[in-house]
């Protein structure tokens, strides 16, 4: 008896994981398809990816969609870390106020923040393009990282910055080397969200660009009316890069937890 | 310190979102400057039997999908919650990798392997079945949101029943509860929030998306998703798609009250009932 529970929760685990995995799989596959087919596999051959790296287009929509993610990571972390640092000393009205405005974007269908925001930049008359896309990143991504710092400051005494500034800190210098490393899993989970966020975003990004900044998923988008399996070629290299950082990640932490073990 | 991003947050969030209450209201024409309160954009709607269906298809679509996703997220996060701590680990970090790939290009993907010189019709071919035709149905639509938001589905519930006491359990069964008992009178109810948020992490979406439902169900599906794209991206008629959004966000809300309200009704102390 069992024994069958153990083997359907297999079958179960099984599937669901091939049902995930099967798409990724499949583009791996075709990546090396000789013919322009998705469907039918004709022979192996590495055109796309030669053809990948001669698309101009395609580059520059990869340079675009890292650069935006970086850009954002890094503004979003910085306001959004020093912004939560504030409300966590604020009157309980203002944060009320900040958190109920930042769950606009969260809880909002993507397609309305981004015609919101598509109305908003031609009604002020802005050149749609790379700025905007980056201002609309920045905008989605600061919620997140407050979100995700609040936690941490929430446990942190709240004497610890008078102390440090009693010993003589200035403010700047008690958050930098007080409050900041205190919450510094905080703020790398927060920023590690963000830079997901942008890296996959479509929808928004999608409605407030223009002037032909595009990022990878707007070129995939633009893609189904013509079909590119260079497309193909490009997700296969950025399986091979998370593979790779995921087995980086896992042979630290192993290595790090040996070392422990050794220690004890 | 928060000045700053309260202008941003002001500016760039609450800026927008009355512009689509403004534009939704007012008569068409893309000036701030020159507007007309009207209710134009809505009659438009409400009296087209064209949009209507389209509204009636795109939930139809999300409460499929969102059943779907429960049916199936339950299931998998029970035995996800139910494995020892690494192996559970191990098994969320799998089902989240795929989510950091482009989900244009899964989505994509799916087009290839639905075909009908695709992979699961050369499978079915050695039973003698097809080829049938799956692209542009409703079947691939809607396998491609529950592809998609089913990983949001598995994780809520997955996070209430790691929390789940396990002490309840072994009361129920000291109590006389078989297993099954104990399941459904004391695991179910307690997971009931977990489904909840579960639900609306991925009805929204779905009753929002507009690339699955052009990427499987081609170009001639329609979802109230891709009708407000369209209205902003080539029709240029800000003013009912603005309109449109609304109806959605109210559709929405509503949706989720009513969830709310029947989680409330099963779960007022933990009772379960059928």
């Amino acid at each position: 008896m069992k024994k069958g529970h153990k083997g359907l929760k297999l079958i179960i685990m099984a599937v669901t994981l091939l049902f995930f995995y099967l798409p990724i799989i499949h583009t791996i596959i075709f990546s090396f398809n000789e013919s322009k087919s998705l469907s039918k596999f004709t022979g192996f051959s590495l055109q796309w990816y030669e053809k990948m790296f001669h698309n101009r287009d395609m580059m520059m929509s990869v340079f675009y969609t890292i650069l935006i993610a970086v850009l954002a990571t890094l503004i979003s972390t910085v306001i959004g870390t020093i912004t939560a640092i504030g409300l966590s000393r604020s009157r309980k009205i203002v944060k009320a106020l900040v958190s109920q405005v930042n769950d606009m974007p969260v809880m909002n269908p993507d397609i309305v923040t981004a015609i919101g925001l598509l109305m908003f930049f031609s009604v002020l008359g802005l050149r749609k393009g790379f700025m905007t896309m980056l201002a609309a990143h920045v905008m989605f991504c600061i919620p997140y990282v407050i979100l995700s710092v609040t936690p941490k400051l929430r446990s942190l005494d709240p004497n610890l910055l008078d102390a440090a500034m009693d010993l003589g800190c200035t403010p700047m210098q008690a958050l930098i080397k007080v409050i900041v490393p205190q919450i510094s899993s905080g703020i790398l989970s927060g920023a590690l969200i963000a830079f997901t966020m942008s890296f996959d975003d479509f929808v928004i990004s999608y409605f407030v660009t223009g002037n032909g900044v595009n990022n990878i998923s707007i070129m995939a988008y633009t893609m189904t009316k013509r079909i590119n399996p260079s497309i193909n070629a490009l997700t296969t290299l950025i399986v091979v890069i998370i593979t790779i950082a995921l087995t980086f990640v896992n042979i630290i932490s192993y290595v790090s937890e040996k070392k422990k073990r050794r220690k004890v | 310190m928060v000045y700053p991003y309260i202008v941003w947050a002001a500016v760039m969030i609450v800026i927008p979102m009355l512009l689509i209450l403004l534009y939704a209201f007012t008569a068409k024409g893309n000036s701030v400057r020159a507007f007309v309160f009207t209710l134009d954009n809505f009659k438009k709607f409400f009296s087209d039997p064209v949009f209507l269906s389209v509204l009636e298809r795109s939930l139809y679509i999300a409460v499929v999908t969102t059943v779907i996703c429960v049916l199936l997220g339950y299931p998998i996060a029970y035995i996800i919650a139910r494995s020892s701590n690494i192996s559970s680990a191990r098994l969320l970090l799998l089902i989240t990798i795929p989510t950091w790939i482009n989900t244009l290009v899964r989505t994509y993907a799916w087009r290839g392997i639905l075909d009908k010189t695709g992979i699961i019709n050369y499978g079915l071919s050695f039973f003698g079945i097809g080829p049938v035709k799956f692209l542009e149905t409703n079947f691939a639509v809607v396998l491609g949101m529950v592809y998609n938001f089913l990983p949001f589905m598995i994780i809520q519930i997955y996070n209430t029943l790691n929390k789940l006491d396990e002490n309840y359990l072994y009361a129920a069964a000291d109590l006389g509860a078989t297993k099954f008992q104990a399941f459904l009178k004391v695991t179910l109810p307690l997971s009931v929030p977990g489904i909840v948020s579960g639900i609306t992490l991925v009805f929204l979406p779905a009753v929002s998306s507009f690339f699955i439902p052009k990427l499987l169900g081609g170009g001639q599906y329609v979802l109230i998703g891709n009708v407000i794209e369209s209205q902003f991206l080539t029709a240029g008629n800000w003013n009912f798609g603005s309109a449109l959004s609304l109806i959605m966000a109210v559709v929405i809300i509503i949706s989720m009250a009513v969830t709310r309200h029947i989680d409330k009704k099963i779960n007022p102390e933990g009772e379960y009932e059928d």
